[in-house]
């Protein structure tokens, strides 16, 4: 088994790096990943500084994107973002994958009554009001957090500026997973369920094989290229949802930004002052076709049939 | 099939049962009070409010009271929000607006999006697979608070018989409907391009090819049923979310749809609104996934056993 | 496509255009009204509303913030020392109904909204006549013994409980409105709320103006009241009122031809559009003021030396030039000056001035300041102003604070449960009088919000209530305003400006402090 699946992988890889497109985005991910998470530390501006009259300059040798409505350095607000959105994005969309999966293929595997149930499940599940998950959240993680990171900063002498950032996307990330989760059941269930009626399938059955090996080695792998699409299609949305969250005031705390709290700004200003707008707006297309492309890349790497060729 | 169809409708029922009844008990748990405003209002007006809804009664027989007169006399409360508006009067009326404005931009999302998929498929990592992908990303990408106002400013703006916003005209569907449906069409997009190609790696698809089937022969014939699955597996939900109104686009294009409900009666703890949109969009959700596994079992006859 | 081009190539005007033909006012109103009723709401965008289609004892004048014209009284006059009024009510005024509009009614009324078992938040708006508020707590049951009788079927008695020389231009506001009682009884008993009176199609009043159609979220459409005394007056043949709730989409739909007037324009759009539309932009004093309430039950903010503090540190030009760039005011004083009340300037922009303060209350150099939480609600400006207070003590005092931002009933209760350090709020005046202001201080004041309370403080408010000559009231008021000032328990920002666009088709609409048009008087240029 384990001689099998390495050799599974380093093929994909293998035939990942022969992608051009894929290898690009690899490369286009991994870049804007470490412009936010390691050379934000080095720009010379705070993000949540600035000063009032220094509002919507344009781009110049100091401020290389201009600055924003209260004179705050864009281009560091948006690597700054950048972290936000990518942590509420990526650590969602990882709980929702492992949720979805574990939930949709054995549902969609076993079938019958057992599935109408748990499909049933999150028909309900999906119709419960977002916000109110979001606020109830927030309420209830709240107070716990700031026991949390009081703690973190008391004892451990973490900075507080930076425990509350990540500490108030906690809520936040908690309240998409807990939605992203359904669609993506919905999805692998059906798609389960279908390969459950395929022959290689029923031929493992006819062998004998028990119902977890059938289900992890025959059901689950000939998911994954359903899963990375959805999965790649997620991380945008996800990263959206929180920017609606913010068009209506829900979204994280200020000062912090975050690519959709950036956008939303820019919109009201398409006016006015186009480029606050245009700028995030662009860094935060290039990463979602990135992930897009890479994930399409993956995809075919991964795809059992596509190796044939 | 028309036992599988009853007890389904059957299991769609107790799901909205058991949905409003978990939403009865958490909306109480939403933080704030319903009746306080801007201005301060004494406790005991407070009070007097909340009693003249019935909401100085234990949870349990609030509780009762909802489902009895809801059964009884098909009657869903009143707004707390919109003072003494019944609750149905509200669903009534934003109703047939989200649907009309559904309707268009599933048009817009399928029109858009399906030929966008099968053409990305059949030029697999060739340009018009790039371009389609790139206009299908776009319409992820841009948030529908963006593509809005570009719409306002960019079409409607130079066109005359184009409004910024409103519901007066029936050419007023059309933006929000495109903004709307440019969302949808990415997602259908995607998952017909990732069906699509499922089905055009098959066997049978290769030998047809080999044999020297026509290209559009084979997508008539024999690729486009079992690619759709993915889609239409989809277009349940979105059909039931599209529906019932988005509030990013209501809000900006000025529509008096079930959307802005869903936000504002949840900033505004207005519980039988809350409960009434639930109960509404449970029900829908149940119809359209019925519908989606209908849809199903006539394209892939296998499902059936 | 097609058949959408045919149908609009005939007529190239805009809607606003067609609508000024018909004589039908198009109004931006801001948001969905959360009733008709009178006696049950308190927002600016109700009482819009309820300006067209009620008429109080007394009415506003189209450019004259101080005088009060006939309204549903025909005259009026008072004793030597304002504390009874008559009134003599229009003798063909008439519900839009036909049925004529009595000092009954005003007395049905001001019975209903005082009732103790009727929820109106708003009854302390009364309590200027005598025994109302005993009335509405309870402690006199007998209506006949508040100030309020029917002579006759057109004179009424009003007796207050203090000298009240502006009391008709309290009757202005929506909460002295009448009721048609013969109406609110048919679909109720009186104290019962919520009733359907007020829906379209039940709704009866005795304005200018009668409820033609009521879309909830889409448009209310009022028409010409044909049972209205003084019809011939009215120009306009309707008004539709649109709630948009989005302020871009707002300013588009009125650039486009959409509307004629618009209910705000939002900050960032300002500056450019006064360049280009300048003549259409409405910038007008609006009577209200933004604070940030310090939380006097708080250790920290319970020391005035520190609100003195960070009043110091709010660089309030700038924010206004910068954030809100609507020519608001730089909030020297809790009230804001009007007519003759002009109170000094009594902040400044001091950083300095402010450490030295800080170090005065205990927190030198190297004190660790605690770090503070400032509440605030989900808007835009609101958050932006916060962020900028927040830059400034930080870089001015070193002092740390946390913006917490909470959607709109979450902030109420939070505000009402004192669970904050220091608060974004604002307060508009009900009425063109100082201590519309000034009573929010009192410690009983449920709209007080600080924590803070001063015997002295109100020892000069009583004082002030017992003088009737205005000019000596006035001075007295001024004391409180410098003393409030000092303690600064709310510390304010800037006062309120109203930003809108108005077309210059609409006629004899004129700037107003409490920013109440009587739409009776409104005309359309064709």
């Amino acid at each position: 088994m384990s001689t099998k699946s390495r050799s599974l992988w380093s093929d994909a890889w293998l035939r990942l790096r022969n992608n051009k497109l894929a290898t690009a985005s690899l490369f286009l991910v991994l870049a804007i990943l470490f412009a936010c998470f390691v050379l934000r530390w080095f720009l010379p501006h705070d993000p949540n500084i600035g000063n009032l009259n220094d509002k919507y300059l344009a781009p110049n040798g100091t401020h290389w994107l201009g600055t924003d409505q209260l004179g705050r350095d864009l281009l560091t607000r948006m690597l700054d973002g950048g972290q936000i959105s990518l942590m509420v994005a990526i650590i969602a969309t990882t709980l929702t994958v492992a949720m979805g999966v574990i939930y949709g293929s054995v549902a969609g595997y076993v079938g019958g009554k057992v599935q109408n149930v748990m499909m049933r499940l999150v028909d309900g599940l999906l119709a419960l009001p977002f916000l109110v998950i979001v606020i109830l959240m927030r309420e209830m993680i709240a107070s716990q957090l700031e026991i949390v990171s009081e703690f973190l900063v008391d004892t451990w002498g973490w900075k507080s500026d930076l425990v509350q950032r990540f500490s108030n996307i906690i809520p936040l990330i908690c309240a998409i997973a807990a939605f992203g989760w359904l669609s993506m059941g919905r999805i692998v269930c059906s798609q389960a369920a279908n390969l459950a009626q395929m022959e290689y399938v029923e031929a493992a059955r006819s062998l004998g094989l028990g119902y977890w090996k059938i289900l992890f080695r025959h059901i689950v792998p000939n998911l994954l290229g359903t899963v990375i699409i959805y999965a790649t299609l997620t991380i945008p949305s996800f990263i959206l949802y929180e920017a609606t969250l913010s068009f209506i005031g829900m979204g994280i705390e200020p000062p912090n930004s975050s690519w959709g709290m950036l956008i939303k700004d820019g919109a009201n200003l398409i006016e006015t002052q186009p480029s606050l707008l245009i700028f995030p707006a662009l860094l935060f297309s290039l990463t979602l076709f990135g992930f897009n492309f890479l994930g399409d890349g993956l995809r075919d790497a991964l795809d059992p049939k596509t190796a044939k060729d | 099939m028309l036992k599988a169809i009853l007890s389904r409708i059957g299991q769609t029922t107790l799901v909205v049962f058991l949905l409003v009844s978990v939403c009865f008990f958490i909306v109480h748990a939403l933080p704030g009070n319903p009746f306080t405003e801007e201005r301060a209002t004494s406790d005991v007006i407070i009070e007097r409010m909340e009693a003249s809804y019935g909401l100085d009664k234990p949870k349990i027989v609030q509780y009762g009271i909802y489902w009895k007169r809801m059964i009884l006399d098909g009657d869903m409360g009143q707004s707390f929000n919109f003072k003494g508006i019944p609750v149905k009067t509200i669903l009534l009326q934003s109703f047939p607006v989200s649907f009309q404005l559904g309707i268009v931009a599933m048009i817009f999302g399928c029109g858009i999006g399906m030929p966008l998929g099968v053409i990305a498929a059949l030029y697999k990592n060739k340009w018009p697979d790039y371009l389609s992908m790139v206009i299908a990303m776009a319409g992820i990408c841009l948030p529908s608070f963006v593509v809005g106002p570009l719409l306002q400013l960019w079409v409607a703006k130079p066109i005359p018989f184009l409004n910024i916003a409103g519901w007066m005209m029936p050419q007023d569907v059309l933006l929000p409907a495109l903004t709307l449906g440019f969302g949808v069409a990415a997602y259908i997009a995607r998952l017909m391009r990732g069906g699509m190609l499922e089905v055009l790696s098959q066997d049978y698809i290769r030998t047809a090819r080999a044999k020297g089937v026509s290209t559009l022969n084979i997508l008539l014939k024999h690729a486009l049923r079992p690619a759709i699955t993915p889609t239409v597996t989809y277009l349940g939900p979105a059909f039931a979310a599209v529906m019932t109104g988005s509030f990013v686009i209501e809000t900006i294009f000025q529509i008096p749809g079930m959307g802005q409900h869903f936000i504002d009666a949840v900033l505004a703890k207005d519980i039988y609104l809350i409960l009434g949109l639930v109960f509404f969009y449970g029900v829908l959700m149940g119809l359209a996934n019925l519908a989606v596994d209908l849809l199903l079992l006539l394209i892939n006859p296998r499902l059936r056993s | 496509m097609v058949i959408c081009a045919v149908l609009a190539s005939g007529s190239a005007e805009t809607m606003a255009e067609k609508a000024a033909n018909e004589g039908i006012l198009l109004l931006g109103n801001g948001n969905e009204p959360k009733a008709l009723d009178p006696h049950l709401v308190s927002g600016v965008i109700e009482s819009n509303l309820l300006r067209a289609l009620f008429e109080g004892l007394c009415i506003e004048h189209p450019s004259d913030d101080s005088a009060s014209l006939p309204g549903a009284a025909q005259s009026w006059s008072a004793n030597e020392n304002f504390t009874e009024w008559t009134f003599n009510l229009q003798p063909t005024g008439k519900w839009s109904d036909g049925k004529p509009v009595t000092a009954h009614d005003f007395v049905f009324a001001y019975e209903r909204m005082l009732h103790p078992d009727f929820p109106s938040g708003y009854s302390d708006m009364l309590y200027f006549i005598k025994n109302a508020e005993e009335f509405n707590k309870g402690q006199v049951t007998d209506f006949s013994q508040v100030g309020v009788k029917a002579i006759d079927d057109y004179t009424l008695l009003i007796s207050l409980k203090a000298p009240t020389p502006f009391l008709p231009s309290l009757t202005k506001h929506f909460t002295w409105l009448p009721v048609p009682s013969h109406k609110v009884l048919e679909y109720g008993e009186m104290t019962e709320p919520y009733t359907a009176w007020t829906h379209e199609g039940n709704l009866v009043s005795n304005g200018g103006f009668q409820l033609k159609k009521w879309r909830q979220n889409h448009f209310i459409e009022v028409e010409r009241n044909p049972h209205y005394w003084d019809r011939a007056a009215v120009s306009l043949n309707g008004i539709r009122y649109f709630p948009v709730k989005n302020a871009n989409t707002e300013t588009r739909m009125f650039l486009n031809g959409q509307l004629h007037a618009t209910y705000t324009i939002p900050p960032d759009f300002i500056p450019t559009a006064l360049k280009k539309y300048g003549e259409q932009i409405m910038q007008e004093t609006y009577i209200g003021t933004r604070f940030v309430r310090a939380n006097a039950q708080r250790e920290f903010t319970s020391n005035p030396l520190i609100r003195q503090a960070l009043s110091l540190c709010i660089d309030r030009q700038s924010i206004i030039d910068n954030i809100l760039q609507g020519g608001q005011k730089v909030a020297g004083s809790v009230t804001p000056p009007f007519g003759s009340y002009q109170p000094k300037n009594m902040t400044a922009f001091d950083p300095a001035k402010a450490k030295l303060l800080l170090a005065q209350a205990g927190y030198g150099e190297d004190a660790k300041l605690p770090e503070l939480e400032l509440l605030t609600t989900d808007s835009d400006t609101n958050r932006r102003t916060a962020e900028a207070m927040q830059g400034l003590w930080r870089e001015h005092l070193g002092l740390r604070v946390r913006i917490v931002q909470r959607e709109w009933k979450s902030y109420l209760k939070m505000r009402s449960e004192l669970d904050f350090d220091l608060m974004d709020g604002a307060w508009i005046g009900d009425y063109l009088d100082p201590t519309s202001f000034l009573d929010l201080w009192k410690g009983g004041n449920g709209n007080n919000n600080t924590g803070w309370s001063d015997a002295g403080y109100e020892a000069i408010l009583a004082e002030a209530e017992l003088i009737e000559d205005p000019a000596t009231r006035y001075a007295k008021l001024l004391e409180a305003e410098a003393y409030v000032m000092e303690q600064i328990p709310a510390i304010p920002v800037y006062h309120y400006n109203t930003n809108y666009f108005l077309s210059p088709t609409v006629k004899n609409w004129h700037p107003l402090l409490l920013n109440t048009h009587p739409y009776k008087f409104v005309e359309l240029q064709k």
